[in-house]
């Protein structure tokens, strides 16, 4: 069931799921970071989670703890689709 | 928050003794049950049959914890039961008691796989359906073995202090998300298992008895139950008062 992964929707995938870790919608932009955003590691597991169910692609625990930025987590997802 | 509709409970080792007896309480209190169990068939159908004769709606699927993933347990239990995995009740164990001079490296692997690696495998898959309906019971079966002395049971006594630990820690990361974390701690339960060990035990146990698999379950039902919401990283232990 994986979606067609290109950058745009995984950034529509990202955006949508962040409010859903309290991020406010208006602050949510590629180069907000996640600790401005208020989204700790727990969010960043569970935005993992929503990523592999829609994309099929895994990240890992390294993985999530070297994104800063949500432009950082879109083009590491776009990167291991590749 | 309410447990969901539908909700399933999967519980590991439940074709009998306190295995069967948690499936039975919980199926008592409107879970679905997912009926786990390694070879006993007979035994496990016997459970789900026990179930649905009071009411309510169980299924028994096979797979040894120790061996393999996680993800077919949780898919088969989700498809034949029509609803999310909310409840995990790591009960499945081994024994293997020997000194620890004499237990070999069999014996301590297949006693810590089961016992604990395989909840923390089970776990990990359950977090997953969990932090979705931002709902879900964790209960793992350790033993008052875990924290208190028992010469003879160096793996066994591991496995289930490393079931206390893990429970713990796991609890403080998913509180938020309305998952609950906790143990039950029995101390010696008439049932096949410890058959073999009663009547010297007996002795030293304050209320001069063993428990009943039905006393362990009463204490997993209360922990998967609403009504335990505010409950998270703690051992309950039910054990005549042999570790106060």
């Amino acid at each position: 069931m994986a979606t067609t992964i290109t950058p745009e929707a995984v950034e529509k995938v990202v955006f949508d799921a962040l409010p859903q870790f309290g991020a406010d919608p208006s602050e949510v932009s590629r180069e907000a970071t996640f600790e401005d955003l208020d989204v700790d590691s727990l969010d960043l597991a569970e935005l993992s989670q929503i990523i592999e169910d829609e994309f099929g692609v895994q990240l890992k625990g390294d993985d999530v703890g070297k994104i800063k930025t949500v432009g950082d987590a879109i083009d590491l997802v776009v990167s291991r689709a590749g | 928050m309410a447990r969901p509709e539908g909700a399933v409970a999967l519980v590991t080792g439940a074709s009998k003794g306190i295995g069967a007896a948690i499936a039975k309480a919980l199926g008592a209190d409107g879970w679905q049950v997912a009926v786990n169990y390694r070879s006993d068939d007979v035994g496990a159908k016997a459970t789900v049959a026990a179930i649905e004769g009071s009411g309510g709606h169980a299924v028994a699927l096979a797979g040894d914890v120790a061996n393999g993933t996680p993800d077919k347990l949780f898919t088969d239990a989700e498809e034949q039961l029509g609803g999310p995995v909310l409840a995990l009740v790591n009960n499945a164990g081994v024994r293997a008691d020997n000194l620890a001079i004499q237990i070999d490296d069999e014996d301590w692997d297949a006693v810590l796989n089961t016992n604990l690696s395989a909840a923390f495998r089970l776990t990990r898959r359950s977090l997953k359906p969990m932090l979705k309906a931002r709902y879900g019971r964790i209960v793992n079966v350790a033993s008052v073995v875990g924290p208190r002395a028992n010469a003879g049971q160096a793996n066994y006594a591991a496995a289930k202090a490393g079931l206390i630990g893990l429970t713990k820690t796991i609890s403080h990361e998913v509180a938020r998300r309305g998952i609950t974390v906790n143990a039950v701690a029995p101390g010696f339960i008439e049932t096949d298992m410890t058959k073999d060990l009663l009547d010297d035990v007996v002795k030293a146990i304050p209320a001069r008895r063993a428990g009943q698999p039905e006393e362990v379950a009463a204490a997993v039902r209360f922990l998967a139950s609403d009504d335990a919401a505010y409950v998270t990283g703690t051992t309950l232990f039910v054990d005549g008062g042999m570790s106060a």
